[in-house]
C-alpha cells in the first residue's frame, strides 16, 4: 500500500466546503483541548463562545461593527499577496492612520463634519499609505525583504502612537490618562441607530466602497489583469516585461491607505478619541483573514465578519470563564495552520494504491 | 561616562546579545536547509514560559532550560508538518505559528505573571575573570552564555565540516538534486527546521531564566524578528551573526540601563530603538550585497521554495 500524490486536474467544487469546515472543526477541538488543560469546560467553552459569537442580535451586530477594521485592512493585505509582495504591516499602517485622522481632527477641530470627516479621511490615508510605501521603496530600491521591515514598522507605528498620545497630544483634563482630548462633534463618525443597531457606525459604508474598487481594480482594468500576472514572482514578471515596480509601489500604497483609513475610523467611531487600546491587532487578524479567504472579496468579507464574531465571542469567554483574552490569537493561528495544511486537498489529490511504487510516487 | 560603566554596559550588551545568538544561530540552521521560519518570535515567547514553567515546578533551571529547547522543537514540528508534508506556504505558516506561539504563551502563562524565579546565576571563571577588561565582560556571566560561545563554532563545523550539514545544505540549495542523489530533502528539511527550533527555544528560555529571571507577558519583545533579520545580515555565516547579536546586545542592554537611571527621554522612542536598528542593520546590508557586485549574499537557493510532489 502506498499514497500517491496527484495534482488536481479540475478545481474540488463544493469540496473546498468540507475542507474548510474540517480544518475549522480540528482547531476548534485544539482550542477546547487547551481549555480544559487550563481547567476550563472544554467543549462548554466553545458552547459559551459560539453563543457570544452569535447567540443574540446584538451580538451579530459588535461583530459586525469589528468586522469594519478587519475586512478594510485584509483587502489591503490581499491585494498585496497577489502578487507575492508579502505585506504585514497592516497594524502600523493602522496606528499611522489613527494617527493621521487625529492631527486633522485635533487642528481643524472648528470645521463641519462634511468638510473635517473627509479631511481626516485623506490624513489618514495619506499617512497609513506613506507608511507602506516605506518597506515597498526599501524592497525595490535595495531589495531588502518587505516581510520585515513592514513587521517592524508595526511595533515602531504603534510605539509613535504611545509618544504622542503619552506626550504632546495627552488631554490635560485626562487625569494623567494617555489619551488624547474628545474629538470635536464634527469629526465623530455617527451611529446608524444609536440603540437600535448598537454600536454599528456609518463608518461600515467603507466596506462595500472598498471592497467593489477591489475587485473593479482586480477584474476590470489593465493594471490589474498586470497584478494578477505578477502573481508568479518577481522573475517573471520582469521577464515580461510588466510594470513590477510601479506595481509593488501601488499594492503597498493602497493597502497602507486603506488600513490607515480603518485606522481613522476606529478611532472616531469606536472611541471618539485616540488612546492606545485602538490597537487591537487588528492588523494581523486581518493577515489570518486574507489567507483563509485565498485573496477573493467575497471570501473576505465573510471570514473577517466570522473572526470578528469570534473576536466578540472570547469576549463573552473572558467574563464568564475567566479565560485570558490571548485565547483571540490562539484560535486564530490554530485555524490558519489547520487550514494552510488542509489546502493541500484543494491543490493535490491523494490516493492509496497497491501497485509497486511508480514514477509517479510522491516519496515522503 | 565613567570607564566602569562601561565595563558595565559592554558585559550586559554580552548577556542580552546571549539569547539573540541562540536565535539567530536556530534561523540559520532552519533556512540552510531552505525552511525560511518567522514563526521565532512565537517559539521564543512560548519557550520562555515553558522553561520558567518547568523550572518553577521542578526546581531544576537545567531542565527547565531543555524544555525550552524541546518545546522550540515541537513548535517547528507544527511548521515542518505544515510546509513538508501538507506543501503550505511557508512565509504564512511561519506567521501563524508566530501568532499561535505568542497566543500561548500568554494563554497558558497567565497565572504567572510576574513570578521569579532563581535561574542560572553569573560564575566567575577562575584566572580568566581576572583579566582586566576582559575579564569583567565576558567572563562573569552564567554558564549559559559560556555555552553560547562555542555554539557558533558548533553550528559552524555542522554545516560546513560534517556530512549531515551537507545534506543539509544541499536539501535548502538544491532539493530536486538531493533526491535525485538519494536523500530525502523533506526530512533533511524537517530535521533542520526542528533542530534550528530547539536552539530558538533554547534562546527563549534564557530570557525567562537567566536574563530576567522571572516570567511575564511578552518576555521574548521582539527578540525573535530581529534573529530572522539577523540572519540576513550575517550572510548566513554563523561567524558574522556574533557581531549582529551583540549589537543588538548592545542597544537592548544601553536602552535597559537608560530606563532604569530614569531619563526624560520618553520610553515609547527608547523602545523603538531596536526595531529601527533591525532596519538600519538591513538597509545597510543591502547596500554592501549591493555594492559588492557578483558576490552572493549567501542565501541558499531554495530557500522558501517548498518541494513539490512528482508527478
Amino acid at each position: 500500500m502506498n499514497l500517491s500524490v496527484h495534482k488536481r486536474e479540475e478545481s474540488l467544487g463544493w469540496g473546498v466546503l468540507v475542507v474548510y469546515l474540517g480544518a475549522l472543526a480540528l482547531a476548534l477541538l485544539l482550542c477546547a483541548l487547551l481549555l480544559a488543560l487550563s481547567g476550563k469546560p472544554g467543549l462548554g467553552g466553545l458552547v459559551i463562545l459560539f453563543r457570544g459569537a452569535f447567540g443574540q442580535a446584538h451580538s451579530l451586530l459588535d461583530g459586525l461593527t469589528k468586522a469594519v477594521p478587519i475586512f478594510l485592512c485584509a483587502l489591503g493585505v490581499a491585494l498585496s499577496f497577489r502578487m507575492q509582495v508579502w505585506n504585514i504591516g497592516a497594524e502600523g499602517q493602522f496606528a499611522l492612520g489613527a494617527v493621521g485622522g487625529t492631527w486633522a481632527a485635533l487642528t481643524f477641530s472648528g470645521l463641519p463634519g462634511f468638510v473635517l470627516l473627509p479631511l481626516m479621511f485623506l490624513s489618514a490615508m495619506a499617512f497609513g499609505g506613506v507608511w507602506g510605501l516605506i518597506p515597498a521603496a526599501l524592497k525595490l530600491r535595495l531589495g531588502v525583504s518587505e516581510i520585515i521591515t513592514s513587521l517592524m514598522l508595526n511595533y515602531i507605528g504603534a510605539l509613535f502612537l504611545e509618544f504622542l498620545v503619552f506626550g504632546v497630544w495627552k488631554d490635560p483634563a485626562s487625569f494623567g490618562f494617555p489619551m488624547t482630548a474628545e474629538f470635536s462633534s464634527g469629526a465623530l463618525i455617527a451611529r446608524i441607530a444609536p440603540g437600535v443597531l448598537g454600536k454599528l457606525h456609518w463608518g461600515l459604508l467603507a466596506c462595500p466602497l472598498a471592497g467593489v474598487a477591489y475587485w473593479l481594480f482586480l477584474s476590470r482594468t489593465r493594471l490589474g489583469f498586470e497584478l494578477a500576472a505578477c502573481g508568479e514572482g518577481e522573475r517573471v514578471a520582469r521577464y515580461a516585461q510588466l510594470p513590477y515596480g510601479f506595481l509593488v509601489l501601488l499594492v503597498m500604497g493602497l493597502g497602507g491607505a486603506v488600513a490607515g483609513l480603518a485606522g481613522s475610523i476606529e478611532a472616531s467611531a469606536t472611541l471618539g478619541r485616540l488612546q492606545p487600546t485602538v490597537m487591537a491587532g487588528y492588523g494581523y487578524t486581518a493577515i489570518v483573514v486574507a489567507w483563509l479567504a485565498r485573496l477573493k472579496p467575497w471570501p473576505i468579507a465573510f471570514t473577517a465578519y466570522l473572526l470578528a464574531s469570534f473576536r466578540v465571542g472570547v469576549e463573552i469567554m473572558q467574563l464568564e470563564l475567566q479565560v485570558p483574552a490571548a485565547f483571540g490569537p490562539i484560535m486564530e493561528g490554530a485555524i490558519l495552520l489547520f487550514v494552510i495544511a488542509g489546502q493541500f486537498f484543494l491543490t493535490y489529490s491523494v490516493s492509496l494504491t497497491r501497485s509497486a511504487p511508480s514514477v509517479g510516487e510522491a516519496r515522503s | 561616562m565613567s570607564p566602569e560603566l562601561v565595563i558595565a554596559l559592554l558585559a550586559a550588551a554580552v548577556q542580552a546579545g546571549t539569547p539573540i545568538l541562540y536565535a539567530t544561530l536556530g534561523e540559520m540552521l532552519s533556512e540552510k536547509s531552505g525552511v525560511l521560519n518567522l514563526g521565532v518570535e512565537g517559539v521564543m515567547a512560548f519557550a520562555s514560559f515553558a522553561g520558567f514553567f518547568v523550572c518553577h515546578s521542578t526546581g531544576s533551571a537545567w531542565l527547565g532550560f531543555l524544555a525550552g529547547g524541546a518545546s522550540g522543537a515541537l513548535l517547528c514540528g507544527l511548521h515542518s508538518l505544515v510546509c513538508q508534508v501538507f506543501l503550505g506556504n511557508q512565509v504564512v505558516s511561519g506567521l501563524a505559528l508566530a501568532i499561535f506561539g505568542i497566543g500561548l504563551s500568554n494563554f497558558l502563562g497567565t497565572p504567572y505573571v510576574g513570578q521569579g524565579t532563581e535561574g542560572f546565576s553569573k560564575i566567575a571563571v577562575p584566572l580568566l575573570s581576572d583579566l582586566p577588561v576582559l575579564g569583567q565582560i565576558f567572563f562573569r556571566q552564567d554558564i549559559l552564555v559560556y555555552l553560547c560561545y562555542a555554539l557558533p563554532v558548533a553550528v559552524w563545523f555542522l554545516l560546513n565540516r560534517t556530512s549531515l550539514g551537507l545534506r543539509l545544505r544541499a536539501a535548502g540549495e538544491m532539493p530536486a538534486a538531493a533526491a535525485a542523489a538519494g536523500l530525502n530533502p523533506r526530512k533533511l528539511r524537517a530535521l533542520g527546521t526542528m533542530a534550528g527550533g530547539f536552539l530558538c527555544g533554547l534562546g527563549g528560555a534564557y530570557v525567562s531564566l537567566a536574563h530576567m529571571h522571572l516570567w511575564t507577558t511578552g518576555l521574548s519583545g521582539g527578540r525573535g524578528w530581529v534573529a530572522v533579520a539577523l540572519v540576513i545580515f550575517a550572510f548566513w555565516r554563523p561567524g558574522r551573526a556574533v557581531v549582529g547579536a551583540l549589537l543588538f546586545g548592545g542597544v537592548m542592554a544601553f536602552q535597559l540601563r537608560l530606563q532604569a537611571m530614569g531619563t526624560n527621554v520618553p520610553s515609547s522612542l527608547l523602545l523603538m530603538l531596536p526595531y529601527t536598528l533591525t532596519i538600519l542593520v538591513l538597509v545597510f546590508t543591502a547596500a554592501r550585497a549591493r555594492g559588492a557586485r557578483g558576490v552572493a549574499s549567501g542565501a541558499p537557493a531554495a530557500l522558501g521554495v517548498n518541494i513539490e510532489p512528482e508527478g
